[in-house]
């Protein structure tokens, strides 16, 4: 058993990037993750390991910053809220372009606009379908828990480097704010090797300068970059679909809904069940790749699904492409900083799949 | 005598260092970016600190740099080199780094990475390329075109009141506490070319001081921007662009040079 904890969201990611052994963090303040920031400069993790802490100007200059030391084959992080994020989505997509390996966490308010510091899911067109430029997708993980804010940043760091591609741990303020038990994994000592031949170190007389870059200005060859691309997220869909199941078996209705929203259907679930309703609730750990395959299989003996997310209806795109017109889908979802309760999300189970 | 009497080490002037590739420039014939490539290079060899230095491209005519110069190197998003360089500084305190920026880039799009890099006194090297213009995308308006100057979008002329004034980036840079080195230098004449060489050479030898960043502006031609040719450019530079932007130390060894 790992040390327990009681922290809050943020404070677990930093916990975690410093146990993961993590070698920068680049970040600027913003409401609801500044915890972030704050937690790693208060436990001084130069101290602890020797990892990098710096506020940059900005979140154009911290993504870049990432991106600097990404070249070099170093773990590098950022993590900022909205519209931090949309700053730093021209380097997310060059990072993407030079297949540069790194994790951004985003831990999601309410707009467009400066719109509100309260929680909101209303960035998963961003984080899941582009957000900035070109063809490309970062791998999406979606915590629903404190614990998952730790392990996530292990497991992101494991995946992005598995793949050489940006990963987002895509959370929301509930989750980043929330104070929760955690298991803290062992420390993982920061990594000293850097041989893999991508990895910027200096050229020796004995090998090849090695060059990181998203440009090739011949067309031929910037379509095979593309191709190659495609190929890689193909096998982020075969290979990391992940997602959690609850009272799924018997379920003619179905809640899919990630993060803080999959906490809540979780109890309107429960009170379904006393109800009478075979309701269960699919929750879509990653977002990108999506868990379209299981879903599709679930379509064919289901009534209906329920889309749940603190938004006008993002994620229900993916539900409906999964399901393809086999069941009813329908969206259900609060916005600007409302929290939907359980007891809302079971009335819009009533009114748009039993009636 | 034959070609191959000649051709021995003993008789040797001078040799393409080998931290510059076999490629064919891709710059047009009379810009300043390839001798500046060449002494950043020659530099590198001449203190054997290749096997320890990345360097970071910008977005520019020299946003190809990488295919030119035989070294590690990353290719920055346009404004950000300094900021890129601070991640792999920070992470790798014993590398040489350095950007390779033109003055769109360091002093338009992004003046805020440039500001702050220098000031936090990030310690690495900036090559600063400032050729009054925009050379990519085909000689539009900089920062720092002068006052009447033409360029595609200011074809009349640079007009102060609606267009604002250009920017003096190396004198303002050399006010703030970060920078360690700051000097404004050009590549037109033999001479220029050995003060550059000369310049670049201590803003890397600093990085071992560990003492803040250090800025080397080259003032610099766009022939093809300008619309003139290479001597013409060259004449035109020293007749405009040095009164404007002098050339010399701004600030040595953390002091700023009082004139
Ligand atoms: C975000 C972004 N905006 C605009 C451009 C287009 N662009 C490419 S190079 C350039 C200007 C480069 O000028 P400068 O830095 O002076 O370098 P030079 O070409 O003169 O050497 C611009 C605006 C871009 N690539 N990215
Ligand atoms: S456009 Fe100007 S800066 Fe670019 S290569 Fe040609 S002369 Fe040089």
């Amino acid at each position: 058993m790992g040390e327990l904890k009681l922290m809050k969201g943020n404070e677990a990611v930093a916990e975690a990037a410093i146990r993961a052994g993590v070698d920068a963090y680049f970040g600027y303040p913003i409401t609801p993750q500044s915890e972030v920031m704050e937690y790693l400069a208060a436990e001084q993790p130069h101290k602890r390991t020797g990892m990098v802490l710096l506020q940059a100007e900005s979140e154009i200059a911290a993504i870049n910053m990432v991106y600097g030391a990404a070249s070099t084959g170093k773990k590098a992080m950022t993590s900022s809220s909205s519209p931090g994020i949309s700053l730093k989505m021209e380097g997310i997509s060059y990072l993407a372009g030079a297949e540069l390996p790194c994790v951004v966490v985003n831990v999601v308010r309410g707009g467009p606009g400066l719109g509100t510091i309260q929680p909101s899911q209303a960035d998963y067109f961003q984080a899941t379908k582009g957000g900035g430029h070109g063809d490309y997708h970062m791998l999406v993980l979606a915590p629903a828990s404190v614990q998952e804010m730790s392990d996530f940043v292990k497991l992101g760091f494991d995946l992005a480097f598995k793949y050489r591609n940006p990963v987002m741990i895509l959370s929301d303020g509930v989750i980043g704010q929330m104070m929760e038990k955690v298991e803290l994994f062992d420390p993982i000592p920061r990594c000293t090797e850097f041989n893999e031949e991508w990895m910027l170190t200096g050229k020796t007389a004995d090998r090849e300068k090695r060059v990181v870059t998203s440009l090739d200005l011949d067309s031929a060859k910037m379509e095979k970059h593309n191709l190659d691309l495609v190929a890689k997220y193909k096998k982020m869909q075969e290979n990391e679909v992940r997602y959690e199941e609850f009272q799924v078996e018997d379920a003619e209705y179905l809640f899919v809904a990630y993060g803080c929203s999959a906490r809540i259907c979780q109890k309107t679930v429960k009170i379904a069940r006393e109800m009478g309703h075979k309701v269960g609730l699919l929750r879509p750990i990653t977002l990108y790749p999506y868990p379209s395959k299981r879903l599709n299989e679930l379509a064919d003996r289901l009534k209906g699904i329920l889309s749940v997310e603190l938004n006008s209806g993002q994620m229900i795109e993916d539900v409906k492409l999964a399901v393809n017109g086999k069941t009813k889908v329908e969206h259900y979802g609060r916005m600007g900083g409302m929290i939907h309760s359980p007891e809302q999300v079971l009335c819009a189970f009533e009114e748009f799949l039993l009636k | 005598m034959d070609v191959k009497d000649i051709i021995k080490p003993e008789n040797l002037v001078y040799e393409r260092t080998k931290n510059l590739t076999d490629k064919a420039l891709s710059y047009c014939p009379g810009c300043g970016h390839g001798v500046v490539h060449r002494l950043t290079m020659e530099v590198l060899e001449e203190l054997q600190i290749t096997q320890d230095t990345i360097g970071v491209a910008s977005v520019g005519c020299s946003v190809l740099a990488y295919e030119f110069m035989n070294i590690d190197m990353t290719q920055a998003p346009h404004g950000r080199a300094t900021a890129a360089a601070t991640g792999i500084k920070r992470c790798w305190p014993d590398k040489y780094v350095f950007t390779y920026q033109g003055d769109g880039d360091l002093a338009a799009i992004g003046t805020a990475e440039t500001i702050h890099s220098c000031n936090r006194g990030e310690n690495f090297t900036v090559i600063f390329i400032n050729n009054g213009i925009y050379g990519m995308t085909g000689g539009q308006m900089a920062p720092t075109t002068l006052p009447g100057m033409k360029s595609s979008t200011t074809p009349y002329g640079r007009e102060v009141e609606l267009m604002g004034n250009p920017i003096k980036m190396t004198e303002l840079v050399a006010q703030l506490p970060g920078t360690y080195y700051v000097t404004r230098q050009s590549v037109h004449t033999p001479a220029n070319v050995r003060k550059a060489k000369k310049a670049i050479r201590i803003a890397f030898e600093n990085q071992k001081l560990n003492k803040g960043l250090s800025f080397v502006e080259i003032v610099s031609n766009c022939n093809s921007g300008w619309k003139m040719t290479p001597v013409d450019s060259n004449i035109w530079m020293e007749e405009n662009m040095f009164p404007f932007y002098p050339l010399g130390d701004i600030k040595v060894n953390g002091e700023l040079v009082t004139k």
